[in-house]
């Protein structure tokens, strides 16, 4: 088994390694996310309209 | 299954299963591709990309293929639910495959010593990015959300003779590229320590576009039938009506 620091590392190739980890996870992470927050801000505009439509 | 409400309440019923062995299958994969997998007596470490770069593209293909179909569906049997698993199919097989190119640049540069070249098997993959784009604009810009999804799938279904191109593209013209190392007739010229967190990230990504695809899909189906009473169900509108 290698250390944390030679694992970091990667060869050598950190950089490379580690920004196409990093954008995949964020890429994917924000594919979750969007439609989530959306529809949370659907819910939030229909309960809106109801108090509207109650007033 | 194929009514609005009832695809709702399953999907809800299902999500938490589907995270649950996206993230186990993701953390295996990783775990296995990062810390137990040998580094490459050519390439080092840097191969380790291969374990995003290759299911990314795959996946870029696949749900390719999966929007055009349902689109089809749509087009032929007029199915609600299909034209929206295609919409929804969209921003991920887009996401996919910009990681797919992006995770190959950062592999060709230490590789092959460039970013980019303009040789067919790129070109075509970034041509499905404008593709998997053009779909999205053109949706985004009709109002009438049936009609929407009729031209979407006709414009997808144009630009399925990219797919056998971009598979096809690093025997037909001769590239930086590597040819196929897994999918190969005989068998695969890549060591099974190397193949065994490859096929994980292959099967992490298949559950993670059910996930995302599964998601905006609920959103679609709310905005698309929002005065539906099973929506105001949900929302508890109708509810609050029927007392007052």
């Amino acid at each position: 088994m290698m250390n944390w620091h030679e694992f970091f590392a990667m060869g050598g190739y950190a950089f490379y390694v580690w920004s196409a980890y990093g954008v995949t996870f964020i890429v994917l992470l924000i594919n979750f996310i969007l439609p989530v927050l959306q529809r949370h801000r659907f819910f939030r505009q229909q309960v809106l309209k109801q108090k509207r439509q109650k007033s | 299954m194929a009514s609005p409400p009832h695809f709702y309440a399953i999907v809800d019923r299902l999500m938490p299963w589907l995270i649950a062995i996206f993230v186990l299958l993701v953390l295996a994969g990783l775990y296995d591709g990062l810390f137990l997998a040998p580094a490459d007596y050519q390439q080092g470490d840097s191969y380790r990309i291969i374990f995003i770069h290759v299911p990314s593209a795959w996946m870029s293909l696949f749900i390719y293929v999966v929007m055009a179909l349902a689109g089809a569906i749509g087009l032929v049997w007029r199915i609600k639910l299909a034209e929206i698993v295609a919409i929804s199919s969209a921003p991920v097989g887009a996401s996919f495959t910009f990681i797919a190119l992006l995770t190959g640049s950062l592999w060709g540069k230490p590789m092959w010593g460039t970013w980019w070249v303009w040789d067919a098997r790129l070109t075509s993959e970034l041509i499905l990015l404008f593709l998997y784009l053009g779909v999205m604009g053109l949706y985004n810009a009709i109002d009438d959300k049936r009609a929407a999804s009729r031209a979407v799938a006709i414009l997808a279904l144009v630009g399925v003779v990219n797919i056998p191109i971009i598979h096809y593209s690093v025997e037909w013209w001769s590239t930086l590229h590597q040819g196929p190392t897994v999918t190969k007739i005989d068998k695969p010229s890549i060591h099974i320590s190397m193949l065994i967190p490859l096929l994980l990230m292959a099967v992490a990504f298949k559950f993670f576009y059910i996930i995302a695809m599964l998601q905006r899909a609920q959103t679609e189906l709310l905005l698309r039938e929002q005065n539906a009473q099973w929506v105001k169900a949900i929302t508890g509108l109708g509810v609050d009506d029927e007392l007052a």
